[in-house]
């Protein structure tokens, strides 16, 4: 076997993106997953395509990345279920309005055009199946939705095709470096290669602890519930702005259910446990703004397991303590759609050891900071 | 097709079934007068559209899914049966298209 | 029920399930002085085995047989003890911190138990073959049902396909109650003799030997029999018209029919066990799933325990003494100073379980369904509900799923309503061939709850607790 110019530890769609775009490149790459490609919160999660709604740092990069997921079938020949209907954010009261008015108008001075503000009538011809009493939200006309493990393995199908190489269910157990290289040593024998990169999700401060940059990454398990089909009612993804919401329905029929309720995950086992209480108050939601769905079958709930940082925005980038090092992780429930774009990301810094796109707000070190005075 | 044996009690409960009425004997459930009265399938499948009628009897296969007094998808073999009750067969792919 | 106790917030032991091992053990657990529920999701305490004994139509008891009413006797011991049963309960869901998701007439309730044990007993096995979702195609323990709780047998053509005691069971019992049976298509592989020979000595000191042998003789001499059936296919157009099968290397034979009941042995209802995450490993003997458990029923998540055949399929009698071994454990977890004269004797119980498990091996072997029935190809539908054939499973695995959850974003399998319980098993054995490997290497659907629909209605009127606030804020 030899010896790959890079070692991706973390086979989620951003490892998998990483991969391809280094492959594409020419450079030789090996993935290793602990699990299975896409076995967590890259697989599992709501599939929201999403420009709205980001962090203003964000927003260059969810803007490129959505002009990589209009062409999704060039990158990786295969559509990933990917389907742009929009995304819609309602206001339920005018104080909502108000406030989603203020931010298309924030996001309008940093030079963007894609978040609209529309009123009550055009809501209604967009979206009929709301309740009534929403009075108006912001339409994002060409984000959508996708299937996030036909994507994830799209993106790995795709890198493998180009010789990029996946060893799964080995477990990275430390790092060393020797003569230049970076020694990754794993539950089945060690790997070497010149440079590594950190896509390891909620494991990812594991990794970054190891090289001597400790994160404060929270484990977190967003929950997802899904309905049996329903008669076809709501073509948009919609999010609500008072209370978390996010709620699509797809080409079958079954409509998910999901925003930021959490159950308890336990990354050493896998596992996570659904909290129905706080399912409960999302069905509320869902009862209040969608009177069609009251009656709806829900089949299944589950969460994936993923980072969140204090700042809810990603690590992306260099180390700041190892050579040869660099982290993409922490996307904070909203990483999905940055996928294409963060693997390009990655593996321009790796080859020309430069990005056009701003990821200075994404610096591991600014963790180094005191937060508090 | 089913038959009561002779000595097993008497239909003394009538409901609807589409619109039709159907006798039935306290104690059954809903998928099971069904197949006592002949009726051949209680659902048409969302996917294709393809009949079905109560495969397990025992609430595990959800073939037996009705729309029971209005409400749909319930599971008819385990609806204890009621005088006056109105139960439609459940059609998957029509209701989907509509 | 209408002067049932009104249901608590909290329980010392939650019993799911009012089969023979549910029963038993909420009897010990009520006598010894601990608050019992017992949910089940029938109108009728007895399980699927003993299904509404206490209110069956069939009026002549030697229609249904004395092992049948032997139930009788557990209903009766749940019914005179303080456990509270509450009939037409569906559990949805249950956590590592033992809350129970319950539906009970269209309401959702969230209860808390100390102990729980899991009563879910069995379900039959998939038999996936051509036209197999027809209307007229049903189980043969569908058909049981229809006799116990309706007192309905077939009417018109029917045939019993398939293998295993409960087929013969059926078989004997509809005779007695006077129905007509076409024809018995026996799908056992005639080289399952040659395997479960050297273990029949232990079958013959079985309390099943006796009665078995002379219930299949009887079977035998009054329905026609064929042996060695090595396809199977029902067909019609919108229900089935008739039944083509193959015996041994001969022609294909088409016999009309109304009724086709099929049956190839029972596995354990792992659903909400592995909901809650319980351990399973793949039992080569009964090709199915069987839950890691102690010599108690007990696993490794703590305070939960399985009982009957949910734990591993061995029939009714070992259920109920399963039953009493996980109820002794909640009791001495519990209240380890009950009287003893108010518990059953666990060397007494051990002695009778072992009694009744004699010989399981034998006629797991003997029964052991064909690859054939299991393992179907082509167009054959394997997932009922979402429609998928085993070619498309197949298909799938060149893509890169390499496991039944991979699977799902393709093809939706196991996504259904039933979630898996008539598919999974199929799924997973069809990966394992196709892959080359182990279904223990393969696994199983990651099943989650809620295990069984609820409706959005049911969920957003959950009462609010303390967690759900909690939530909001951190929300």
């Amino acid at each position: 076997m030899t010896t790959p110019d890079v070692i991706v530890i973390g086979g989620g769609l951003h490892g998998c993106s990483t991969a391809l775009h280094l492959a594409r490149r020419g450079i030789q790459v090996l993935v290793i997953e602990k699990d299975h490609v896409g076995r967590h919160a890259s697989g599992v999660n709501a599939g929201g395509v999403r420009r709205l709604g980001r962090h203003p740092a964000e927003i260059p990069l969810s803007v490129a990345s959505m002009e990589l997921w209009h062409a999704i079938r060039d990158l990786v020949d295969d559509d990933c279920g990917f389907e742009s209907h929009g995304q819609v954010k309602v206001a339920e009261t005018e104080a909502e309005l108000e406030t989603l008015r203020r931010r298309v108008e924030e996001v309008r001075t940093l030079g963007f055009t894609h978040e609209e503000l529309i009123g009550q009538d055009e809501l209604r011809d967009l979206v009929p199946a709301t309740s009534p009493h929403c009075v108006g939200a912001i339409v994002c006309r060409h984000d959508g939705a996708a299937l996030p493990f036909r994507t994830t393995l799209a993106f790995k199908r795709k890198a493998e095709s180009l010789g990029a190489r996946f060893i799964e269910g080995i477990r990275v157990t430390g790092l060393r470096r020797a003569a230049g290289h970076w020694h990754v040593e794993t539950t089945d024998g060690a790997h070497e290669a010149p440079r590594i990169v950190n896509t390891a999700g909620a494991w990812a401060h594991q990794v970054a602890a190891q090289l001597g940059e400790p994160v404060p990454l929270e484990v977190i398990a967003p929950m997802l519930m899904i309905s049996a089909p329903m008669a076809p009612f709501l073509k948009p993804v919609l999010g609500a702005t008072g209370r978390p919401l996010s709620f699509k329905q797809f080409i079958n029929g079954t409509v998910l259910i999901g925003g930021g309720h959490r159950g308890r995950p336990d990354p050493e086992t896998n596992w996570t446990d659904l909290d129905f209480a706080a399912l409960a108050i999302s069905a509320r939601t869902v009862w209040d703004l969608f009177p069609v769905m009251r009656g709806a079958q829900i089949v299944r709930a589950w969460a994936g397991i993923e980072a969140r940082m204090p700042d809810d925005i990603p690590v992306i980038g260099p180390s700041r303590t190892s050579e040869n090092v660099w982290h993409a992780f922490g996307f904070s429930a909203h990483g999905f759609q940055l996928g294409p774009v963060v693997g390009a990301i990655i593996a321009e810094l790796i080859a020309t050891d430069r990005t056009n796109l701003p990821i200075a707000p994404f610096d591991i070190a600014r963790f180094d900071r005191p937060t508090s005075l | 097709m089913f038959q009561r044996l002779p000595d097993a009690g008497d239909t003394t409960l009538s409901i609807t079934v589409d619109g039709k009425p159907v006798t039935a004997r306290a104690g059954d459930s809903v998928a099971a007068t069904l197949l006592a009265a002949g009726i051949d399938h209680c659902r048409t499948t969302p996917v294709s559209g393809a009949p079905r009628a109560p495969y397990c009897m025992m609430g595990v296969c959800f073939e037996c899914l009705m729309v029971i007094d209005g409400v749909g998808n319930r599971q008819g073999c385990l609806v204890p049966v009621r005088d006056g009750m109105a139960v439609e067969i459940q059609h998957g792919k029509r209701e989907l298209a509509r | 029920m209408s002067n049932a106790p009104e249901l608590r917030d909290s329980y010392d032991v939650a019993i799911i399930g009012a089969g023979p091992a549910g029963m038993a053990a909420a009897a010990i657990c009520a006598g010894a002085g601990l608050s019992t529920v017992v949910f089940d999701e029938q109108t009728t305490a007895g399980g699927q085995i003993y299904r509404a004994v206490g209110e069956t139509p069939v009026r002549r008891a030697a229609v249904l047989g004395s092992d049948y009413w032997y139930g009788e006797r557990l209903v009766h011991a749940l019914r005179a003890s303080a456990a509270h049963h509450v009939p037409g309960a569906t559990v949805w869901s249950l956590s590592r911190e033992r809350e129970i998701g319950v539906s009970i007439a269209g309401a959702a309730r969230l209860v808390q138990a100390r102990r729980v044990i899991i009563a879910t007993g069995a379900l039959e096995r998939p038999f996936p073959i051509p036209g197999w979702t027809l209307p007229g195609v049903m189980t043969a323990g569908a058909a049981q049902i229809l006799l116990k709780s309706s007192g309905m047998i077939p009417q018109g053509r029917t045939v019993l396909a398939g293998s295993g005691p409960l087929l013969w069971l059926l078989a004997w019992q509809y005779l007695n109650a006077g129905a007509k049976l076409d024809a018995i298509l026996d799908t056992t592989p005639r080289a399952n003799r040659k395997t479960a020979w050297p273990l029949a000595a232990a079958f013959l000191l079985s309390p099943y030997f006796r009665k078995g042998l002379r219930l299949l003789l009887s079977v035998r001499r009054r329905v026609r029999v064929i042996a060695d059936v090595s396809d199977l296919r029902a067909e019609g157009d919108g229900r089935l018209q008739a039944v083509v099968y193959r015996a041994g290397d001969g022609a294909e034979t088409r016999l009309p029919a109304d009724t086709l009941l099929v049956h190839q042995g029972v596995v354990p209802n792992v659903n909400l066990a592995m909901s809650v995450g319980i351990a399973h490993r793949w039992d080569d003997d009964q090709l199915c799933w069987t839950p890691v458990v102690d010599g108690f029923g007990g696993t490794a998540v703590d305070g939960i325990a399985i009982a009957g055949d949910g734990a591993g399929i061995a029939g009714a009698w070992a259920a109920e003494e399963r039953g009493k071994l996980a109820a002794l454990a909640a009791v001495r977890a519990l209240k380890p100073d009950a009287r003893r004269e108010q518990l059953p004797d666990e060397a007494q119980v051990r002695l009778a379980l072992a009694r009744v498990e004699r010989g399981r091996l034998f006629l797991d072997r003997l029964y052991r369904p064909a690859d054939r029935f299991r393992l179907p190809d082509g167009d054959t539908l394997v997932c009922r509900c979402e429609e998928v054939s085993a070619r498309q499973i197949v298909e799938t695995v060149a893509l890169g799923c390499t496991g039944p959850n991979q699977m799902k974003s393709f093809l939706r399998c196991g996504m259904g309503p039933c979630q898996g319980r008539l598919c999974g098993l199929t799924v997973t054995e069809l990966i394992a061939r196709a892959r080359g490997v182990t279904p223990a290497e393969v696994g199983h659907y990651r099943l989650r709850p809620p295990v069984k629909p609820i409706t959005l209605g049911e969920l957003a009127a959950l009462p609010k607790n303390e967690a759900a606030i909690k939530a909001v804020v951190r929300g």
